[in-house]
C-alpha cells in the first residue's frame, strides 16, 4: 500500500463538498423533503465513524472488528452526562471522546500484544464484551438503552432542529478530516504508515511501534465515541445495539468498499452503503441477501474498494 | 575487555531440542570492524538477531557501551546507539530515497518526539538536510527522489546502510550486506565500509571471504552455535580447528 | 446447594463440548488455511434448521440430524470450492469482508425461507424424562450430549493426534509450505478439513437445537464465544481447543448460575443484583484477557 499524498484536487473537491452540505438543508426543505435531512446526518455521523476506524485501519494496518464499541461508549458517555446534568454539547462530546478513548486505551494496550487473525478475534470478543456489560447494566436501562431527554445544546445554540444537529455533524466532520488529513502527512501519520509497511524495520529504526500503535487506536476509539455522542442526538438513545458487533462488521465494511488507507474512504463508504441501504429497502425486505452478495462482488472483483475503482479510472 | 564496546557473556538459546546458540562468549572492541563466520546454519543470524534485541536468549547477558542491555527490546538498544541493516533488503520500496532515510533521522531521539500530528513532515527542512548527509555518505547523492523500488540492488543496500547510519550508532550490526550484489557492486561495498569504519565500530556477518579478510580487524568463527575461534584475520586462517569446520568450504 | 453445583458443573461440561464441535473446525481452518472465517456460526444456524426441517419431515430426530448434518457438509463443500478456495490467499480483511457478507446472505436466506420465528425442536422421546441418579435428577437428553461429545472428542483426538491424515493437518497447521514442498496434498486437504468443520457445526447445531431455539441470528453469539475459546487455547491446536471450550463452558455456566448467588452472600443486596449478572455475562472475556495477557499465542500455541 502506497503511502498518503493528497490529489491536487482533493482539496478543492472538499471544500465544494462543504459548500454544498452547508446549503443541503436549505434545498431539502425547498422541495418539502426536510424527512431526508435526518438521513443525510445519519451518513456524516457514520462517515465520521468509518473514518476514525479508517485511521486505525488503513493507516495503521490493524483490522479491528470491535470499533463499534467504541461508538456504543461514546453514546452512553453523551447520554450518562445528559442524566448527570451535563446538557452540553462542549462539555459532553470531549467526555464521550475521553471515555471512548480510554477505553479503546486499555483495549488496545492488550489488543496489540497480539497479530494478525487474533487480533481480529480479540478486538471483536472485546467488544462483545461491552455489548453484555452494556446489556445487563440495569441502571443504564439494559436492553432498551439510555434514552436522552430531548437533544444537547452546543455552545448554547439547541441541536433539536434537524438541520441545527446537521450542520453541528456537518462541522465536526470536516473538523476530523482536516485533522486526519494534517496527521496522515505529520510525523505521527507516516510512522504509522511506515509501521503498517515494515513493522519490524520501523522497530530497528528506534520507534517503540507498540506506543505509536496504540496512540492511532485509542485516538480512532476517541474519534468513534464522538459520533457515537452525535448518534445518541440523532436517535435520542444510547442503544446497546450500537456495540453489536454486526455494527462493527459494518462499520469495517463501510471502510473496505471506501477504499481502505484513502483519506476519504471512510466517507465515501459510509455514504455508499447507507444510499445502498435506503434504496434496498424498498426493493425487498430481504435486501441484506443483495448486499451481502454485492460485498462478495467486492471482495473477488474490486480488492481495493470503490475509491481505488475511480482512482484507476483517472490513470 | 573492560572496555568492550559490546560484551556477550553466555549467551545461549534453544529453538525447541535444538540448541541454536551454546554460552558463546563474544566481544567487539571501540573502533574494529570484527567479522562473524561460519558454515550456513552454524547460527549467525540467529547470533544477530540476540544482539539486535529481535530474540532474548534463554541465559546470559548482553553488554553495550558498558550497560546491560540483555532485557532491552530492539528499538530501546537503537537508541542506546545500536543499528543494523538486514540480510535482505529491508527499505519501504514506495518511498523515494530521501524519504527513506528521513524517516530514519526522525526516529532518533535528539530529532523529537514523533508524536506530532498537525506540521507536514515535508516542512521540516532540519530532517530532510540531514538525511542528504547520509545519502551522501554512501554514494546516493545523485538518487535522492528516486523511489526505493525503482533503485538497483546495490543501490537499495547502499540506501539500507544509509538508513542505519542515520539513526547514529556507535555500533554498525551488518548482515551480509554483500548478499545479492555482483562483483562490481560487492567492490563498492567493501570501500563503503572501509570509509565507514572511520566514524563507527562495525560487527559484520558475511560470507564473502574475500571481503572479509580484507576489512576484518578481527574474525570470530561460530560453528554449530559454538565459538570456535576469534583472532587477527592470521590467526583464524591458521587455526586447526577454523580449518576442520570449512574444510573443502572456503578456505 | 450441592446439587445445584453439580448440575451446573454437568450442563457447563456439555455446553463445552459442543463449543469444541464447533472451536475444532473453526481452530484448523485458522491454523491451517490461516483463513477467518466470521461465517463459521453460519454453517451452525443452517445445519440446526437443516436439522429441524429433516426432522419434521422424517419424524424422527436421529434422521433429523443424519440427513441435516449431510446436508450441511455438502453445503460446506459447495462453500470450499466456490468461495473459500478463493479466499486462502488474500489478506484477513478480505477474508473478513467475504464471511460477513456470508452472514448477511446467510440469516436473511433463512428468514425467508423459514420466517422470523425460532423453529421448535424436540428430543426424541425416549430421551426426554429425566435420569434419577440416587436422589440427583439430570435431564437424559443433556447426559446424551455429554456422551456424544465424548465420544466426538475422543474420535477427534485419535483422528488428528493418531492418524496419517491428522499428522498432515497437524504439520499443514505448523508449516503449511513446507507440507505443501512434501507433496501433500493441500487442496485437497483444505477441502476436508473446511468440510469436516462444516459438519461439525450442523452436528453442534442439531444437537443444541432441543435445548436452544433454532432461531436466526443463534451462530453470532456461539460464534464470538467459539473465537474466544481459540483466543484462549492456541490457534491451530486441537487440544487448546478441547482445554478452552471446556473452560469456557464451564466457567460461563457457573458464573452465570452462581456468581450472583456468591455475590449476594458478601455484597450489599442492591450491589449484588446490579453487578451480578453483568459481571456473569463477562466473566469468561475477563478470563481470555487475563490469560493474554500472559500468553499472547494462547495456551498451546501450534506453531513455534
Amino acid at each position: 500500500m502506497a503511502f498518503y499524498r493528497p490529489a491536487s484536487w482533493q482539496k478543492p473537491l472538499s471544500l465544494l463538498l462543504l459548500c454544498a452540505a452547508l446549503a443541503l438543508p436549505s434545498a431539502l426543505a425547498a422541495f418539502g423533503q426536510e424527512f431526508y435531512i435526518g438521513f443525510a446526518t445519519r451518513v456524516l455521523i457514520f462517515a465520521l465513524a468509518a473514518s476514525s476506524l479508517n485511521l486505525v485501519l488503513g493507516f495503521g494496518g490493524m483490522v479491528s472488528l470491535g470499533h463499534a464499541a467504541f461508538l456504543g461508549a461514546g453514546a452512553y458517555a453523551a447520554a450518562i452526562c445528559q442524566q448527570a446534568g451535563i446538557n452540553e454539547a462542549l462539555l459532553a462530546f470531549p467526555a464521550a471522546m475521553g471515555i471512548a478513548g480510554l477505553f479503546a486505551l486499555v483495549v488496545g494496550a492488550i489488543s496489540l500484544r497480539t497479530r494478525g487473525v487474533y487480533f481480529i478475534m480479540i478486538t471483536l470478543a472485546f467488544a462483545q464484551m461491552a455489548y453484555y456489560l452494556f446489556i445487563s447494566a440495569r441502571s443504564w436501562g439494559g436492553d432498551d438503552g439510555l434514552p436522552l431527554n430531548g437533544r444537547m445544546t452546543l455552545a448554547g445554540f439547541s441541536l433539536a432542529d434537524d438541520a441545527a444537529l446537521f450542520y453541528a455533524a456537518a462541522g465536526l466532520l470536516a473538523l476530523a478530516m482536516l485533522f486526519f488529513g494534517r496527521l496522515a502527512e505529520a510525523r505521527f501519520g507516516r510512522t504509522l504508515q511506515a509501521i503498517r509497511e515494515n513493522e519490524t524495520r520501523m522497530e530497528a529504526l528506534g520507534y517503540p511501534v507498540f506506543r505509536y500503535r496504540l496512540v492511532a487506536f485509542a485516538l480512532g476509539g476517541a474519534v468513534a465515541g464522538l459520533a457515537g455522542a452525535l448518534l445518541a442526538n440523532l436517535t435520542g438513545l444510547a442503544s446497546p445495539n450500537l456495540l453489536q458487533w454486526t455494527q462493527s462488521g459494518t462499520l469495517l465494511v463501510m471502510v473496505i468498499i471506501g477504499g481502505v488507507g484513502y483519506l476519504y474512504g471512510g466517507v465515501v463508504g459510509a455514504a455508499v452503503l447507507l444510499l445502498l441501504e435506503e434504496s434496498l429497502v424498498g426493493v425487498t425486505e430481504h435486501w441484506h441477501i443483495i448486499l451481502g452478495l454485492l460485498l462478495l462482488a467486492v471482495v473477488l472483483f474490486a480488492p481495493k474498494g470503490v475509491a481505488a475503482l475511480f482512482g484507476k479510472r483517472r490513470g | 575487555m573492560a572496555d568492550a564496546l559490546l560484551d556477550v557473556r553466555r549467551l545461549s538459546r534453544r529453538f525447541a531440542a535444538v540448541d541454536a546458540l551454546k554460552a558463546v562468549d563474544f566481544s567487539v572492541q571501540a573502533g574494529e570492524i570484527h567479522a562473524l563466520i561460519g558454515p550456513n546454519g552454524a547460527g549467525k543470524t540467529t547470533f544477530i538477531h540476540h544482539v539486535s534485541g529481535a530474540l532474548l536468549p534463554d541465559s546470559g547477558s548482553v553488554h553495550f557501551a558498558g550497560r546491560d542491555v540483555t532485557r532491552l527490546s530492539m528499538h530501546q538498544r537503537v537508541r542506546a546507539g545500536m543499528a543494523r541493516s538486514y540480510q535482505i533488503t529491508n527499505v519501504f520500496l514506495g518511498l523515494s530515497a530521501l524519504d527513506n532515510v528521513v524517516l530514519a533521522v526522525q526516529g532518533r531521539a535528539d530529532a523529537g518526539s514523533s508524536f506530532r500530528f498537525w506540521r507536514p513532515v515535508r516542512d521540516e527542512t532540519a530532517l530532510f538536510d540531514d538525511a542528504r548527509s547520509y545519502l551522501d555518505q554512501v554514494g546516493l547523492s545523485s538518487k535522492t527522489g528516486v523511489v526505493a523500488g525503482q533503485l538497483s540492488h546495490g543501490e537499495q543496500r547502499a540506501l539500507e546502510l544509509a538508513m542505519a547510519l542515520a539513526t547514529r550508532p556507535q555500533l554498525l550490526l551488518l548482515d551480509e550486506p554483500m548478499a545479492g550484489t555482483g562483483p562490481e557492486e560487492s567492490a563498492r561495498m567493501v570501500e563503503l565500509i572501509e570509509h565507514l569504519a572511520r566514524h563507527v565500530t562495525i560487527l559484520l556477518v558475511e560470507h564473502d571471504m574475500a571481503a572479509v579478510f580484507r576489512l576484518a580487524d578481527r574474525i570470530s568463527v561460530l560453528v554449530n552455535g559454538q565459538l570456535i575461534c576469534s583472532g587477527t584475520p592470521d590467526e583464524v586462517k591458521n587455526d586447526a580447528g577454523v580449518r576442520r569446520a570449512y574444510l573443502g568450504d572456503h578456505l | 446447594m450441592f446439587q445445584l453445583i453439580l448440575e451446573q458443573a454437568l450442563n457447563g461440561l456439555q455446553f463445552g463440548l459442543m463449543l469444541f464441535l464447533l472451536a475444532a473446525g473453526l481452530t484448523l481452518v485458522f491454523g491451517i488455511m490461516d483463513c477467518i472465517n466470521l461465517a463459521h456460526g453460519s454453517l451452525y444456524m443452517v445445519g440446526a434448521y437443516f436439522v429441524a426441517a429433516a426432522t419434521q419431515a422424517a419424524d424422527s430426530f436421529w434422521i433429523g440430524l443424519a440427513v441435516g448434518v449431510a446436508g450441511a457438509a455438502i453445503l460446506g463443500l459447495l462453500l470450499e470450492l466456490a468461495l473459500f478456495r478463493r479466499l486462502y490467499q488474500r489478506d484477513h480483511l478480505s477474508q473478513v469482508l467475504a464471511t460477513f457478507a456470508l452472514i448477511l446472505i446467510a440469516n436473511e436466506t433463512v428468514r425467508a425461507i423459514w420466517g422470523p420465528a425460532a423453529l421448535m425442536l424436540n428430543p426424541p422421546e425416549a430421551l426426554a424424562g429425566p435420569v434419577e441418579i440416587g436422589d440427583f435428577f439430570y435431564p437424559a437428553y443433556r447426559l446424551l450430549i455429554i456422551a456424544f461429545g465424548i465420544a466426538i472428542a475422543g474420535l477427534l483426538y485419535l483422528l488428528v493426534a493418531k492418524s496419517r491424515v491428522g499428522m498432515w493437518v497437524r504439520a499443514g497447521a505448523a508449516n503449511r509450505e513446507m507440507t505443501e514442498a512434501l507433496g501433500i496434498n493441500v487442496r485437497g486437504l483444505f477441502t476436508a478439513v473446511f468440510v469436516f468443520g462444516a459438519a461439525l457445526c450442523a452436528l453442534a447445531g442439531g444437537l443444541l437445537g432441543p435445548l436452544l431455539a433454532v432461531q436466526v441470528g443463534m451462530g453470532e453469539s456461539v460464534l464470538i464465544l467459539a473465537f474466544v475459546v481459540i483466543i484462549i487455547g492456541g490457534i491451530g491446536s486441537i487440544r487448546g481447543a478441547l482445554v478452552g471450550s471446556l473452560i469456557v463452558g464451564t466457567v460461563d455456566t457457573l458464573g452465570r448460575a452462581l456468581l450472583p448467588t456468591l455475590l449476594r452472600a458478601t455484597l450489599p443486596a442492591d450491589a449484588a443484583s446490579t453487578l451480578g449478572p453483568a459481571l456473569a455475562s463477562i466473566l469468561i472475556y475477563l478470563l481470555m484477557a487475563g490469560i493474554l495477557f500472559f500468553k499472547p499465542q494462547g495456551l498451546f500455541p501450534a506453531r513455534a
